[in-house]
């Protein structure tokens, strides 16, 4: 048995080992990077005060993109104010209501199917309940409701997790001196939960706030003279501008393009940095 | 590597502190025996042969109280185990003191000398023999926890009561009708006394058994058959 | 002894979880106030399912049957039918505290965990709470060592001070009965001294029953001691008489470390 090259092969093959992972790692980050270089390369020089608050003219071809902003902004404030109770609320049912049984496992299973629906199919199914059926129109209404729909099963997924992060011990500590389950819930296990519900909502937002397909056939237009005065309006927004005016209009100034594309991402990239801060600051105060 | 249960430990200690104890009472045995047979003898030097052999008894004696105090320390033993281990140290000191009996007969071997002995002599070897007997069976008892035993072996102590008593009449006529063999008849009866008491001490070792075994503590009145249990006060 | 001598009478009582686990075959036990009571033996001889009858904590699990008989009587005397289906829940809860085998402090301070009981009862008023800190912190001695950081949080405390914290956290309410399910099981003997010191003290104005975790401490605390066998009372005794001269067979054998 060989004693004096031994250790030294088995180093060298963890250094290669951890230069491989290293190089996998790298390689998979590059082209995020790459893209968010590139569209910030191309676009920064579009953004200015007026592109940020100004209105497109000459076919959008020119000036800026404020309704498109508002619009999204718009229909993403109204999807929360839908799927946040409806999402919380259905998920502490399931986690600490519902008994374990198959129909609350079917309930699951449902869930989980919702979550893997293409988008472009819930922007049908929108078109034909909130559009159509309900004589909605196409507005910020249907459009709102359609995301929520689509944002519904990651809201309540991600916050079952959160509620179920939080240690069964402390709900028995608390029925042991009295307390009614609600009131384990709401005193101990919520605000324990909290942050990790706020971070799913976030992503769970996020995700809204970026999609085209769900509000195409249900909110979005191409364009709108003045702001939308009421949720029964349809609306401009930035997935759908972004859509339109990089294969819709010829002449298209590649600069616009971009900026749009830096906006949004700058949206979504904050709406995350927002969770993460949220998430790492709760950790660290967590006392469990 | 197969690991012995604490249990196990246990067992193994306790079968070893029996065995020591067996050990200790052969000793005294010997030490009752060949005293009363230097007595009989009058032979002196075989008498101080035995105050040495006593020290050995002591020496036992401390050996398996340090190690029963080290096992309620590293065992924390309960229940009948804690109540033989408390009995064992009981048992130890009652040989100890039976130790000393014998020494004590080796004495009185010495301070008799080559004096003629009295003619009450004759009934302190079969005097010793039956306790000597008693405190084997009895010890015998203890190893096997065996209560029944231990229950009549104390009636047998009326044996001992009668050679005591015999002497100790015998000794007095002595000591009226000649008034000079007052000295060695005290001595003589000082080894009757010493042999009584060692068959008291047997009865207390069989109290000791009945506890062990049972958990009550009996007093077994060596004068009457019968034995009474613990009155409150 | 008549039955109102007692805190807690139990006759009979059986309880079969409905997956088939540890149960209860016909026990009928007796615990006497301010006495510390002790429920010994083997795992999964049913001393835990007991407990959790006494404060219905059983009620979180799926019970196929639980019948015959169990009464508290409370401090005025009252006989309180503890298998009744509409007993209120909540309050036999604070009547009847438990403590759990590994601390479990609520992630708030130390006051809060205090005050918890109480909030949820109803209480608000400040000064009631406050008292009632001190009050629970020095009965679970422990006042001393956190009086000056009331407002940090409970986590922060060591294990010994974690597991006094919870007793604390019970006597708050000022419950009638404790039950402490081997309380010390993860504490080092420093702390296991202290609290066996304070269940001394604390048996002077409560009634406690105690499942220890070795038998040694069952020696070492008992008043009165029952040993369990898989769901079976096998026998009761005044507790240094258990110890020293047990009656029954297995009883000897397993306090004598030979199974379980």
């Amino acid at each position: 048995m060989s004693t004096r090259k031994s250790p030294q092969r088995r180093k060298r093959t963890q250094q290669i080992g951890f230069f491989m992972l290293r190089m996998v790692a790298i390689i998979a980050v590059l082209p995020i990077i790459a893209i968010m270089a590139y569209i910030v390369y191309q676009g920064a020089s579009a953004l200015s005060w007026e592109f940020i608050t100004g209105y497109p003219s000459d076919g959008m071809r020119s000036g800026g993109i404020w309704p498109a902003i508002v619009g999204t902004f718009f229909l993403t404030m109204l999807c929360a104010i839908v799927v946040t109770p409806l999402g919380i609320g259905a998920a502490i049912y399931l986690s600490e209501y519902a008994p374990d049984n198959r129909w609350t496992q079917s309930i699951r299973i449902a869930i989980i199917n919702l979550a893997g629906i293409p988008s472009v199919v819930y922007g049908l199914f929108g078109l034909g309940l909130f559009v159509i059926f309900l004589n909605f129109g196409i507005s910020i209404l249907a459009g709102a409701l359609t995301l929520a729909i689509m944002t519904l099963p990651v809201i309540i997924t991600t916050t079952e997790e959160a509620l179920r992060a939080v240690p069964q011990s402390f709900r028995v500590v608390s029925t042991s001196v009295g307390a009614t389950q609600w009131q384990t819930i709401r005193r101990i296990v919520l605000p324990q939960a909290l942050p990790g519900i706020l971070t799913g909502v976030i992503l769970g937002l996020e995700r809204a706030a970026g999609e085209t397909a769900p509000i195409l056939f249900t909110a979005a237009v191409f364009f709108l003279p003045r702001l939308p005065s009421s949720i029964l309006d349809p609306t401009m927004a930035l997935p759908y501008h972004l859509y339109v005016i990089s294969t819709q209009v010829p002449g298209m100034e590649p600069q616009i393009q971009y900026g749009t594309a830096l906006v949004l991402l700058i949206f979504v990239l904050g709406l995350n940095l927002l969770a993460t801060v949220i998430r790492s600051r709760a950790r660290a105060r967590r006392q469990w | 590597m197969s690991t012995i249960s604490p249990r196990e430990t246990l067992d193994r200690a306790i079968d070893e502190l029996l065995a020591q104890l067996v050990e200790q009472s052969a000793m005294v045995e010997k030490a009752i025996t060949d005293a009363v047979q230097a007595l009989n003898e009058q032979n002196i030097e075989h008498a101080k042969l035995i105050y040495v052999a006593d020290r050995q008894i002591n020496k036992k004696h401390f050996e398996i109280e340090e190690n029963v105090i080290t096992l309620i320390a590293t065992q924390q033993p309960m229940a009948r185990d804690l109540r033989l281990l408390a009995a064992i140290l009981e048992v130890t000191t009652e040989l100890e003191r039976m130790g000393d009996y014998g020494k004590g007969i080796a004495r009185i071997v010495v301070r008799i000398g080559s004096e003629d002995l009295l003619p009450p002599i004759r009934h302190i070897q079969p005097m010793a023999k039956v306790c000597v007997d008693l405190l084997h069976r009895a010890i015998q008892a203890f190893v096997e926890r065996d209560a029944e035993t231990a229950r009549i072996l104390p009636g047998e102590d009326d044996k001992v009561d009668d050679y005591f008593n015999t002497v100790y009449r015998e000794l007095m006529d002595q000591m009226i009708s000649s008034p000079g063999s007052v000295d060695q008849a005290n001595h003589l009866l000082w080894v009757a006394h010493n042999l009584e008491r060692v068959a008291d001490r047997v009865t207390n070792v069989c109290e000791r058994i009945v506890f062990v075994v049972t958990g009550e503590m009996l007093e077994m009145d060596r004068t009457d058959d019968e034995w009474y249990a613990d009155e409150p006060w | 002894m008549a039955e109102n001598d007692y805190k807690i009478i139990t006759e009979n009582l059986v309880l079969q979880y409905s997956d088939g686990t540890e149960s209860l075959k016909n026990i009928t036990l007796n615990i006497p106030r301010h006495a510390i009571s002790v429920l010994f033996g083997p795992a999964g001889g049913g001393k835990s399912t007991y407990l959790r009858v006494l404060n219905r904590l059983n009620d979180l699990a799926s019970v196929n049957e639980m019948s015959g008989r169990a009464i508290l009587f409370t401090k005025d005397g009252q006989p309180l039918n503890l298998l009744h289906p509409d007993i209120d829940i909540t309050a036999l809860r604070r009547r009847v505290g438990m403590v759990f085998a590994r601390p479990v402090v609520l992630p708030m301070s130390i006051k809060e965990n205090l005050t918890y009981g109480l909030q949820v009862a109803g209480e608000r008023n400040r000064s009631r709470l406050n008292q009632a800190v001190e009050r629970s912190l020095t009965q679970a001695a422990l006042w001393d060592e956190v009086k000056d950081r009331l407002d940090d949080p409970a986590v922060d405390l060591s294990g010994g001070q974690q597991q006094r914290l919870c007793i604390a956290r019970s006597l708050a309410l000022e419950p009638e009965v404790l039950l402490l399910d081997e309380p010390t099981s993860g504490l080092d003997p420093i702390s296991t001294g202290k609290v066996e010191a304070s269940l001394q003290e604390l048996k002077k104005d409560y009634t406690i029953i105690l499942v220890p975790h070795s038998v040694q401490q069952a020696a070492r605390t008992a008043d009165y001691a029952a040993f369990f066998l898989q769901g079976e009372l096998v026998e009761y005794a005044v507790g240094h008489e258990m110890f020293t001269k047990p009656k029954n067979q297995r009883t000897a054998d397993y306090i004598e470390g030979r199974f379980g």
